[in-house]
């Protein structure tokens, strides 16, 4: 029996050490093919649009409540020490710094990564990444690297765009709920903002951006078994991206502080 | 004349885990030769094809072609030597994402320094030559038949005039006039081209039609091989149960005592 155990601890650690050589080979073929020509840009445009202006609404949408909901929290917050004037910001550093990139990256995974990881494991299953292969086309290099190139590229662009909704959305609650004058509350926000407060923020956006695809194209590139084990890569692809998204993020944290 | 085989397969051995799938297979395809490998569900033949196309690595054996060995081949270069490899997959394997133009004039848009609309034009010609319209070319393929779907993707195997041709199980899931449609464009086309075919199939009839040789692969290994006139006369009694499509024989089909208890 204890030897059962011991043997079920050894196969996960095996399987674990196995699932990560296979990640860290992907991830090492599709970042070499993104820096290796030919590059196929018309590709590339083509998941730049699908990553980053659809993914628009959602971004939005999600900021502005995240900036509003966190305008309320902390004036409840601070007015226990008559601390209300710390209000903006602290929205501006908090979205900025943490929940635009964060909660974008998580809204983004959800929407893209289950996208890729279903379009691509339906390739593998029906043969369609077979017949690139046999029309001379590396399916790394078409299928890939054009999407770890956007996803890499549109995140900081969209993370940019919710800092400024989430800000708005601060904005709105504070001055028509909250009653805090206009001017007072957009000086005050610019006021403390810092360019590294922005930096680090767009930072993290990239790095989950490259997450995000790679967990796409990884789960979708590795799928088997048909519908089910197309829907197994999905669920896979956002679990695993969510996941390694709330640990880079602790990781650049970690070194924007360090610096 | 060379007598270099176009494809020639020596002692080919590939596992999934404790299961032998090709247990030493040996194979010759003489240039401008039509080969049929034939073979029962789970016989290996699919399996047979993915090495040759190096979708699939060997754990032992060679395979060349033309005289070049290609496991372990570098990507760069089989990516080279792909440009002469057309394929036909069982369900054609046409891509969703993009028309049935650009799905033919996929591989003429790579390599060769055209534009769109020469593509196009290039890919109607192609379509014309598997009895298909203009009228298909905006078409996503999602939207066609079966027995459309596979002359799409007849189209765009030979699009690029390959020197060798390669079709998985061609009438698979198709009628038999259909199956038989089919058949008859893959001669014509593989005539016109002059080129070397190998058909990977279970369907007799067609294995007839195409093919120049049949082998035939049971248990991982090539049992038997010779020319289609000679195939009812082999002598190999798996051979025979085979063609004659017989549940009784030296062929061990998995859960057939079961299924019949």
């Amino acid at each position: 029996m204890r030897w059962n155990f011991l043997a079920l601890i050894g196969r996960v650690v095996l399987a674990f050490l196995a699932t990560a050589g296979r990640l860290a080979i992907f991830t090492a073929t599709g970042v070499q093919h993104c820096f290796l020509p030919p590059w196929y840009f018309r590709l590339i445009g083509r998941q730049m649009m699908s990553i980053g202006y659809y993914s628009l609404p959602v971004i939005g949408l999600t900021a502005f409540f995240t900036g509003a909901v966190l305008a309320l929290q902390i004036f409840i917050g601070s007015s226990r020490f008559n601390a209300e004037s710390a209000v903006a910001t602290i929205v501006v550093i908090g979205i900025t710094r943490e929940l635009g990139p964060v909660i974008g990256g998580l809204m983004v995974a959800g929407r893209v990564s289950a996208a890729m990881a279903a379009e691509i494991g339906t390739m593998r299953v029906t043969e369609q990444i077979d017949a690139l292969t046999t029309l001379s086309t590396n399916p790394f290099k078409y299928l890939v690297a054009p999407r770890l190139i956007a996803a890499t590229l549109m995140m900081p662009l969209l993370v940019l765009v919710a800092d400024i909704i989430g800000v708005f959305g601060g904005y709105a609650v504070s001055t028509t709920k909250l009653n805090f004058n206009a001017g007072m509350y957009l000086k005050r926000t610019f006021e403390f903002l810092e360019f590294e407060d922005v930096a680090s923020g767009l930072v993290k956006a990239a790095v989950f951006g490259f997450l995000i695809a790679l967990m796409g194209c990884y789960h979708g590139f590795n799928s088997s078994g048909g519908a089910q084990g197309v829907g197994r890569a999905t669920t896979n692809a956002v679990v695993s991206a969510s996941i390694l998204i709330l640990t880079a993020n602790y990781l650049v944290t970690e070194l924007f502080f360090a610096t | 004349m060379s007598t270099e085989p176009k494809i020639s397969l020596r002692g080919v051995v590939k596992r999934f885990g404790p299961k032998v799938v090709l247990n030493g297979i040996d194979l010759d395809v003489a240039t401008g030769e039509s080969v049929a490998i034939i073979g029962g569900s789970g016989s290996g033949k699919s399996v047979t094809l993915k090495c040759i196309l190096g979708l699939m690595a060997p754990e032992e054996g060679s395979i060349k072609i033309d005289g070049i060995e290609t496991v372990r081949m570098a990507t760069g270069e089989r990516d080279r030597l792909m440009r002469q490899v057309g394929m036909l997959f069982q369900h054609a394997a046409l891509f969703d994402s993009l028309s049935v133009w650009e799905n033919v004039a996929f591989a003429l848009r790579l390599y060769s320094n055209i534009d769109k609309q020469e593509a196009r034009q290039q890919a109607i010609e192609k379509l014309a030559q598997v009895g298909l319209g203009e009228e298909v070319c905006d078409i996503n393929p999602a939207e066609l038949s079966g027995g459309m779907r596979k002359r799409v993707g007849l189209a765009r195997a030979i699009a690029t005039e390959p020197a060798l041709v390669f079709f998985d199980e061609p009438t698979t899931g198709l009628d038999p006039i259909m199956g038989d449609i089919i058949d008859q464009l893959i001669v014509k086309c593989v005539k016109e081209l002059g080129a070397t075919a190998l058909t990977i199939t279970h369907d007799m009839d067609s294995a007839r039609t195409i093919a120049d040789r049949i082998a035939m692969i049971y248990e991982g290994k090539i049992v038997w091989a010779g020319p289609v006139s000679e195939i009812d006369h082999s002598g190999n009694p798996i051979v025979e149960q085979f063609i004659e499509g017989r549940v009784d024989g030296p062929i061990e089909i998995e859960g057939r005592k079961r299924a019949l208890a």
